[in-house]
């Protein structure tokens, strides 16, 4: 309990100090970003009115308390190029996203899991090659060439599932399986070394020597302890999630956190791009927060400990 | 003076030469990788000899051919040679996974061993500062430096290096603070050597095996991230050939002519790959802590 209560409060800083790195970065720039956005034959008065009402014309340190203060109240400031409330728009990207990461996630780890567990089972089989070779397409492929070629092969060519969109949850398996897929790899690799590794410890053979077939010990003795370090490895992949979901989302037009990301930096939207920044990374910090949670939950040793 | 030095050199066994023998020994993937990767290099300096036609120039009549003889990889839709494209583009994507992997790498090793050797409140703001660049998904922490630096193969430098140095500062004051507690540390600090000096003298070259390490491993992910920033527009700007950007300027043909796309996204597959292999087998070798498995 005392050891989640720390980590609540370090994510809590890390939070703080996101958004104040993510400010300054955003602010740094020299010249007016206003000036920037509306090109050079832009009405200096317009400029200025602009400026004033997103309030570039203060001195900085009450900016920050200001941007501070507002994102506290979830209000993220108007959009410049969509002319909406950042929130708003957020509110309606965020639930494809969502699903996205979900989906994508299940898929990396459901496959991954299974694929893994079979290789180590039967190591060095036809079958465990063939799950490697896999995953290492998985590891080396980009997300765009990964989803570029779903699209063209189950959509474009075989008309199986849809181009594009968020119509139906039909449009969400291609994307998820794009996004999950260099996911898939890494988990099932972790997964199959993590397991041959358990198989070497002394309670394995304890458990063949009181009779266990080697199913047995492989699901109710080695399986356990061999999710720890899969376990850790799910919360980085979080992160990658959120990264690979800014690709994802662009490739097979998904109305997304990521795609609004991409959007706010072409159109030099400051506003959305802080919004969609913080938000994705808040979203981050607590896939890893959850990720430490069942970490504790899966390890009484760690518990005990403390 | 001389035998902390004799000692803290004898902590440290692996010469380049015997380092590559037994890569190639003993981990035949790692040594094809490594081959690979020689290769994609001799490519990207010796790119103008390699065809005969320019990165640039644009034949219109013969655009979006598909590959033949005459055009190895086919043509794009400005009718320039792919192949070539990508032996230029080659250049971009190498530099991009070395240079800031290099540069990410010293960043890290000095913060780390600095947060690592002295502690106290400089190791808290390095590591808090680790935190919090961690805490970002690592791709929209590079977009955003590319919007506040600007798009352009220099600042794709610049940005890698700054998203990557974080972890590498977290594992090498991990180490720092292992060697910290080694005899040839405490006796070269019991006859008076200066930090400094013996960061730079028993530190830094105990952490150079991990530091190679990292550093394979950086190059495949900088890699990756430059071409997806080069596929987000991000990146390199066009008339320029990197591998990321030409899968994004072929995609509007990409049902009718693929060739375009799919030729420079295995080119990242396949250097992604061979760098990959060559840092898991240096791992194995180098690493102690793996070697007894």
């Amino acid at each position: 309990m005392k050891q989640i209560v720390q980590r609540l409060l370090q994510a809590v800083l890390v939070l703080f100090g996101v958004a104040l790195l993510l400010f300054i970065m955003v602010r740094v720039i020299p010249g007016n970003p206003v000036a920037m956005m509306m090109g050079d034959h832009a009405d200096p008065a317009a400029i200025e009115r602009i400026s004033h009402e997103l309030g570039l014309d203060r001195p900085i340190h009450e900016q920050f308390f200001i941007y501070l203060r507002n994102v506290l109240r979830l209000d993220f400031g108007t959009s410049i190029t969509l002319g909406r409330p950042v929130a708003d728009l957020m509110t309606a990207a965020f639930p494809n996203t969502l699903k996205l990461a979900v989906c994508a996630a299940v898929f990396a780890w459901v496959t991954g899991i299974f694929c893994g567990i079979i290789s180590a089972a039967y190591s060095n089989s036809f079958i465990d090659h063939l799950f490697m070779g896999i995953s290492l397409l998985g590891l080396s492929m980009p997300v765009f060439l990964i989803a570029m070629v779903l699209q063209y092969v189950f959509a474009y060519h075989l008309h199986i599932l849809p181009i594009s969109g968020t119509d139906s949850w039909k449009s969400f398996i291609l994307p998820a399986i794009a996004l999950g897929w260099n996911c898939a790899g890494s988990v099932a690799r972790l997964m199959r070394s993590s397991l041959l590794e358990v198989m070497e410890e002394d309670y394995i053979d304890t458990a063949y020597a009181k009779g266990r077939s080697h199913a047995g010990v492989l699901i109710f003795h080695a399986l356990r302890n061999a999710f720890l370090p899969v376990v850790t490895m799910m919360a980085v992949q979080f992160s990658a999630l959120i990264s690979g979901a800014v690709i994802t989302e662009t490739v097979f037009s998904i109305n997304g956190i990521g795609r609004l990301a991409a959007a706010a930096i072409n159109g030099r939207d400051i506003p959305l791009l802080q919004g969609t920044v913080l938000f994705s990374t808040l979203a981050a910090v607590l896939g890893n927060l959850l990720a430490d949670w069942l970490y504790l939950l899966l390890d009484p040793r760690i518990t005990e400990a403390i | 003076m001389k035998s902390t030095r004799a000692l803290s050199r004898a902590n440290r066994e692996n010469t380049v030469r015997s380092v590559l023998t037994r890569l190639f020994r003993e981990n035949r993937m790692a040594a094809v990788s490594f081959a690979v990767i020689i290769l994609f290099i001799l490519a990207a300096i010796f790119a103008p000899l390699l065809t005969p036609y320019s990165w640039e120039e644009m034949e219109l009549i013969h655009r979006l051919n598909p590959p033949s003889a005459a055009h190895l990889f086919g043509t794009d839709e400005a009718g320039r040679d792919i192949f070539t494209r990508m032996l230029y583009g080659s250049r971009v994507s190498l530099l991009v996974g070395i240079l800031p992997s290099m540069v990410s790498l010293a960043i890290g090793s000095l913060l780390g061993v600095t947060a690592g050797y002295y502690g106290g409140w400089l190791d808290a703001v390095i590591m808090r500062l680790a935190d919090i660049v961690l805490a970002f998904p690592s791709m929209l922490l590079a977009m955003v430096l590319m919007y506040m630096l600007g798009g352009g193969l220099f600042n794709v430098f610049l940005t890698l290096s700054l998203v990557n140095w974080a972890s590498a500062a977290r594992i090498i004051r991990a180490e720092t603070l292992q060697l910290k507690e080694r005899e040839f540390v405490e006796s070269a600090r019991a006859i008076g050597v200066k930090s400094p000096k013996i960061i730079f003298r028993h530190i830094l070259p105990n952490c150079v095996p991990t530091i190679i390490v990292l550093f394979t491993l950086n190059i495949p992910d900088s890699i990756l991230t430059e071409s997806s920033l080069s596929f987000l527009g991000l990146g390199v700007q066009p008339p320029a050939a990197s591998w990321g950007l030409m899968v994004n300027a072929g995609r509007q043909f990409f049902y009718t002519s693929p060739w375009l796309c799919l030729f420079p996204g295995m080119a990242v597959m396949i250097i992604v790959l061979a760098f990959h292999f060559l840092g898991d087998g240096l791992r194995d070798i180098l690493d102690p802590r793996r070697r007894k498995q």
